[in-house]
């Protein structure tokens, strides 16, 4: 547990002091190549992937409101393309958890883990 | 209460005394796990998080515990009961919204905030005055969310336990408002926790087995319950296509179909973007020790919520298929001497009409359902299917199972919601903003149990007021203002450098003031027989969800208020504050015990 743990949340009025120790450390870090590939891995997934599943939701709400023709045609039986595509939303965000899972535990999480041991390291010298 | 006797011979007959004992049952194991948990409570972090210490698993149960309300499990089966394929954007809006939870906010919020969501917002920004609005947005959003779960309450469980009268939903009111206070100030976060986690469990289980009965009654097959609903819901294969309930094509008015259309798609917005700024679902993140954790929260959150909303297909198709639909809707409203009325309350067709099957079909568009939204389709259906497989005791037990079901379904969220306003009120404003940080973690602690027992007893006392009043869109409302207030300062506070203390102020007070301002000159307040004040016109707001106006609104507001002036603390900060978010470095963990 570094020393910072046991600071209160906040002490005092503003602004946040803090030694320019520490604020040297954060920025060094944050400017190292690590921390970068690390941003840019996060930022590379989680950015375009939030796009593109929130469109392809918006992209279902606007076939609901305006292409009805297309969503009650008949796929099998009694189920049309709007209840395929309903349980189609359902099953892209099983999807999108399971890739953003492995993305994580592959690329995210061991250089996060020895980019978080190393900063506690040099915030408590 | 003679207005609901149409409907009382097709509910519950007499009171069920077993679903009495059950409910009674869950009260006793969950107040004594509140007892047990609220013994080893010491600090601020044991009331706030539980001690951080909760598995992954554990939060994600309780995540989806906290999440599934009644409106989920009742309300989105109701929906699908009665308008069909419609009730289902409900469900895949509350769900595919946990992805903005998943990849953007529900690690970097663990790492870099500690209670509330105004710890993530004062990292950077000016304390007070972010705290102070951040204050507000929780305890407005997570009010209007209580209300609309208790007075829900007390409708539906007089009705599940066979009593009726305004007394009986008073004191069921008092006494879902007394327990959520218990719950909250003995156990804190962690017999909160657990009154969640075990309600998921009864709902999961209790689902389950309902639509396994529904699905074995069609052969296991999806496209046979879909056929039965159809024709028995008498509209068809209109049933299952979009448009029986959002969206609606009103013949021979263009401009009224163009903004039922537009509404739809305001509602989606704010379902799906409104999850990740809800208060109440924000602070469980910070009762796992590390990100990581919070994340495998979500993913159990997503499989649990994803797995119920997928049964509520089988709920509600199945409602519509084995119950009929005046019965789904409770019969219609009549007048003290038994004779059918119109929405004014004047007798239907001006003569005294009490035969449902001799009312002319012109006159049958003006009766009014004593539950227009099918609430208690769910319960309806597990009756049905308890008769069905083992007769008048079979559809009584299987009935008493699923209220109680409900109940704790019910318990739960409003422990959850007082849980995050009184949270928010003593950390954010009382400590921070009032006490300048300067407070004792005892005093503080003391400040949320008191501010717990008063939002209780303040929504208690607006429940009871509002019982009489039309209060379903407060939910969906919720879901707007969460996405148009929070949502903004959230994420343009992580993943801005710009981003300043003015943007954030303007960000929240301005998307919480469009969406209330919206919604008071909308139908849901006047204008309508549906209304709030249905005697009262001045609605000139042509949607029910102000989401598609306010939601861009308050993420305008965040980044011109950000661009009118720099904040160099919030720049000079910003690298921590990344640094923190993504690798979790000197983030708060659990506390040992």
């Amino acid at each position: 547990m570094s020393a910072l743990d046991d600071r209160p949340t906040e002490v005092g009025p503003e602004p946040r002091l803090e030694s320019t120790h520490d604020r040297q450390v954060w920025n060094r870090v944050n400017a190292s190549p690590e921390f970068q590939e690390l941003r840019s891995r996060f930022r590379r997934f989680a950015m375009p992937v939030t796009v593109a599943a929130l469109s392809w939701y918006v992209l279902y709400v606007l076939l609901t409101a305006y292409a009805r023709d297309f969503m009650r045609r008949q796929v099998f039986d009694n189920l049309n393309i709007g209840f395929v595509l309903g349980v189609a939303q359902f099953a892209t965000t099983f999807l999108v958890t399971w890739i953003y899972e492995k993305h994580s535990t592959k690329t995210l999480d061991p250089l996060a883990l020895s980019l978080k041991a190393s900063t506690e390291k040099e915030l408590d010298r | 209460m003679s207005i609901l006797a149409a409907g009382a011979e097709v509910s519950t007959s007499g009171t069920n005394w077993l679903a009495v004992t059950l409910f009674v049952g869950f009260i006793a194991v969950t107040m004594g796990i509140t007892l047990w948990a609220g013994r080893s409570n010491r600090s601020a972090a044991d009331h706030y998080t539980g001690g951080a210490s909760f598995s992954g698993f554990q939060n994600g149960l309780a995540v989806a515990g906290d999440y599934m309300s009644a409106a989920s499990f009742l309300g989105i089966a109701g929906t699908i009961a009665l308008f069909g394929y419609d009730g289902f954007l409900y469900s895949i809006g509350f769900l595919v919204a946990w992805l903005v939870a998943l990849l953007l906010v529900a690690q970097p919020l663990r790492n870099s905030g500690r209670f509330t969501m105004g710890d993530v917002l004062a990292f950077r920004l000016h304390r007070r005055p972010v705290r102070t609005a951040a204050s507000v947005s929780t305890v407005v959003v997570s009010t209007f969310y209580l209300i609309a779960q208790m007075v829900g309450a007390g409708a539906l469980v007089t009705l599940l336990l066979g009593v009726t009268g305004t007394t009986a939903k008073n004191l069921v009111i008092l006494l879902v408002g007394a327990l959520m206070i218990f719950y909250v100030v003995i156990g804190g976060m962690k017999g909160t926790t657990w009154v969640q986690i075990v309600k998921a469990v009864l709902l999961m289980a209790g689902t389950t087995l309902i639509v396994l009965m529904v699905l074995w009654k069609f052969g296991f097959s999806v496209n046979h319950l879909l056929g039965q609903a159809a024709e028995t819901s008498g509209k068809g294969a209109a049933f299952l296509e979009p448009g029986q309930r959002f969206g609606k094509v009103v013949p021979g008015d263009g401009t009224q179909t163009m903004w039922n259309k537009i509404d739809l798609i305001s509602l989606g917005l704010a379902l799906v973007l409104g999850t990740a700024g809800l208060p109440h679902i924000l602070i469980r993140f910070y009762t796992v020790p590390t990100a990581k954790e919070a994340r495998k929260s979500v993913n159990w959150a997503i499989t649990n919520i994803g797995v119920f909303y997928l049964m509520t297909i089988g709920l509600g198709f199945g409602a519509a298929a084995l119950v009929s639909r005046t019965t789904l809707l409770r019969g219609f409203k009549t007048d003290a001497a038994g004779c059918f009325v119109d929405a004014k309350g004047a007798p239907l067709g001006g003569s005294c009409l009490t035969d449902l099957g001799a009312i002319p079909a012109d006159l049958k568009t003006a009766l009014v359902p004593v539950d227009p939204s099918g609430n208690v389709a769910a319960p309806l259906l597990a009756k049905v299917l308890g008769q069905e497989f083992a007769g008048e005791t079979g559809g009584t037990i299987l009935l008493a199972v699923i209220a109680a079901v409900a109940f704790a379904t019910i318990l739960a969220v409003v422990a959850g919601l007082t849980l995050a306003a009184s949270s928010s009120f003593a950390h954010d404003f009382y400590a921070n903003v009032l006490r300048h940080g300067r407070t004792t973690e005892k005093q503080e602690i003391r400040v949320a149990k008191t501010a717990a027992v008063a939002i209780g007893a303040v929504s208690i006392v607006l429940a009871i007021y509002a019982q009489s009043f039309n209060v379903a869109f407060l939910v969906a409302l919720a879901f707007a203002v969460a996405a148009s207030a929070n949502l903004p300062a959230v994420l343009l506070s992580l993943f801005w450098r710009r981003f300043t203390t003015r943007g954030a102020v303007w960000a929240i007070y301005g998307g919480l003031g469009m969406a209330l301002f919206l919604l008071v000159f909308s139908k849901n307040v006047s204008g309508a027989t549906t209304a709030l004040f249905p005697e009262q016109d001045f609605a000139w707001f042509p949607l029910n969800n102000p989401g598609l106006i306010s939601i861009p609104f308050g993420f305008l507001m965040g980044v011109l208020g950000s661009l009118l002036g720099r904040d160099k603390q919030s720049e000079e900060l910003y690298p921590e504050l990344e640094v923190r978010s993504l690798t979790g470095a000197a983030a708060h963990g659990a506390t040992a015990h």
